[in-house]
């Protein structure tokens, strides 16, 4: 009877399309607004992800993420190297400044001021150049987004001389970094010459990078930071969650993404369920037929579950199918995906409310089917 | 009731639910009817008729008495026993036909078998042979719109005999055909599904066919009026 079953549902094309593309189109919303915005949520943690040596973050009381934050006096750094258990503490300068391009073109950028001997929170991956240009008078490496955006092409950016508030500065390097939230051109130079980049104003030290040392707990030596400095100190962690919790409590995102994505639940539940119970309507004198014959009412029921089993199972492949080929496309066509990757727990989300989807509407074509009297093939 | 009784119907009444009260459709309903007959049932829409053989056929609890089919009391089985007892003992044609547009005019025909437990490919073989039987052999891949509308009823007289049941109903089997088609059908009928132990019940207002009858009950208002092997002229 399965067999049977199937064959009505394909059998009846209009409607078997119908229903598959609205479990497929329910999908490729959930999924690919779900990917979205965790992505984008990740980003408000990207610049933490970038260094993973730096266990603690400690900035002025003020600040909140990588973005918002209070410069603070230099001396803060040694402050911070001086409190037990840091094995050690860098600077780093994270300011927004703005780039003339020589094409004329203004640009605002953020510069990234990395320890002149270390060079921590330099990206790992080097795509152009060497690490030791950076050692260079007045040398800057950019991101590879950026170069895209402010060049056209990776490969043009390399030797081409910026005006950066009003101080000359020459790109030497181009590198792979995670893009931020507010996804801006970054150039990464060295902490010395990024105070000549940054306006000139007193406090110019964004944040002191901390190592606790080995055996320590960082969590305990952030709080020990804090104690002794009065100065903010996060893990790298809590910090990376400050970023995410930042975005969700300060933009409209949430409820934008989450808007979509019951739109999306709710034209699918409404579009199975009506071609659904069309379907049923349309065949409800076969069923009857079936039931005047014989068949029992949980064969009937076993029936209707295969058939919204594979309306669900054909729609979810496509919806999914469909969702990775458009992150893959976007992503292949436009820097705005870059990174971007769905978490093993969204397509598990999606299933979970693809299967309530057919539930609901799966049940409803069932009480009609099982409310059908045999009688009524004989009227 | 006698041993040749395939239908023995007793003190049936039958209402149906009208807002606050009820209407009552069949009248204190006594009736046998014999294994190798082929009976009509006849009579003016509202008559009774439907819901009688509704009743005969398992799918409609009376209101009141009982009915035995091959000496089962049908209504005394539980729902499934009696799912289990249409399945195996009654077969069914409707005038609609009722058949699944989306499978084959064999797959059509097999579908009691295959809700028998019969695996589909046998049942499908057994259906493909009583469909040559019914002189639709070549038609058997085909589906069921691509079927003129008598070719279609044999389907349905396929899919109603398949399972060889001791009890046919039929439900106006020749109101869509043209005179010569349901004679025709009429004549397969009494051909493939009359025997010594089985019977044939046909609700009809088709008078092109009642001479084919072997038995004519006519009903008016919920009451069996006539009883015959001939209409009576004033029907």
């Amino acid at each position: 009877m399965m067999w049977i079953a199937i064959r009505m549902l394909t059998g009846d094309r209009v409607k078997f399309y119908g229903m598959v593309f609205g479990v497929a189109f329910s999908t490729l919303l959930i999924t690919q607004q779900l990917t979205i915005f965790v992505n984008l949520l990740l980003r408000g943690a990207a610049a933490v992800h970038e260094i993973p040596s730096a266990d603690i973050w400690v900035m002025d009381p003020a600040g909140r993420t990588s973005d918002v934050t209070l410069p603070m006096p230099s001396t803060d750094l040694q402050r911070v190297r001086g409190v037990p258990g840091v094995d050690w503490a860098v600077p780093l300068i994270r300011s927004g400044a703005n780039v003339r391009t020589p094409d004329g073109a203004l640009e605002p950028v953020t510069v990234i001021g990395l320890d002149d001997a270390t060079l921590t929170g330099l990206p790992r991956k080097l795509l152009m150049g060497q690490r030791e240009m950076l050692f260079e008078p007045d040398a800057v490496f950019i991101d590879a987004v950026g170069a895209r955006k402010l060049f056209g092409e990776d490969a043009a950016a390399l030797g081409v001389r910026l005006e950066l508030n009003d101080q000359r500065a020459v790109i030497r390097g181009l590198v792979d970094a995670e893009p931020t939230f507010t996804s801006g051109v970054m150039l990464y130079t060295r902490y010395s010459n990024a105070l000549n980049y940054v306006p000139g104003t007193r406090n110019r030290l964004s944040f002191v990078l901390a190592r606790s040392d080995a055996g320590e707990d960082a969590a305990t030596v952030a709080r020990r930071i804090e104690a002794v400095t009065g100065l903010r100190a996060r893990t790298s962690q809590q910090f990376a969650e400050d970023g995410v919790d930042y975005i969700i409590d300060n933009t409209g995102i949430p409820i934008n993404f989450g808007i979509t994505v019951a739109l999306g639940v709710i034209v699918g539940i409404a579009i199975v369920g009506l071609t659904f119970s069309l379907f049923i309507r349309d065949n409800i004198k076969q069923f009857g037929a079936l039931k005047a014959i014989g068949v029992t009412n949980a064969r009937i029921r076993q029936m209707v579950v295969a058939q919204s089993a594979l309306v669900a199972l054909i729609g979810y492949g496509l919806g999914l199918i469909m969702a990775v080929a458009f992150l893959e496309i976007g992503g292949y066509y436009s820097d705005a995906f870059k990174g971007f990757y769905t978490p093993y727990q969204i397509p598990l989300i999606a299933a979970a409310v693809v299967a309530l989807m057919i539930l609901i509407t799966g049940f409803v074509a069932l009480r009609q089917v099982l409310k059908a009297e045999p009688a009524e093939v004989f009227r | 009731m006698s041993e040749a009784c395939a239908i023995h119907v007793e003190h049936v009444v039958k209402d149906f639910s009208m807002g606050d009260g009820h209407l009552r459709v069949l009248h204190d309903i006594n009736l046998d009817i014999r294994s190798g007959e082929l009976t009509y049932l006849v009579g003016e829409s509202g008559s009774g008729k439907t819901t009688l053989i509704s009743i005969i056929a398992g799918i409609l609890y009376p209101t009141e008495g009982s009915v035995s089919v091959f000496g089962t009391d049908i209504y005394r089985l539980t729902d499934t026993e009696l799912v289990n007892f249409r399945l195996s003992t009654i077969g069914f044609i409707f005038q609609q036909y009722n058949l699944i547009p989306s499978i084959s005019a064999a797959a059509n025909a097999a579908v009691p078998l295959i809700a028998s437990g019969v695996p589909r490919k046998e049942a499908t073989e057994r259906a493909r042979e009583l469909l040559h039987q019914l002189n639709i052999g070549d038609q058997c891949d085909k589906l069921p719109r691509q079927l003129s509308g008598g070719q279609q009823q044999r389907v349905a007289i396929g899919r109603a005999l398949i399972h060889s049941p001791r009890l046919v109903v039929c439900d106006e089997p020749t109101a869509a055909l043209d005179a010569r088609s349901g004679r025709r059908v009429m004549d397969l009928l009494r051909e493939v599904a009359l025997a010594t132990d089985r019977a044939v019940v046909v609700v009809t207002h088709d008078n092109r066919i009642f001479d084919l009858a072997d038995r004519i009950l006519a009903m008016e208002d919920g009451r069996i009026t006539h009883d015959g092997k001939h209409m009576p002229k004033d029907h």
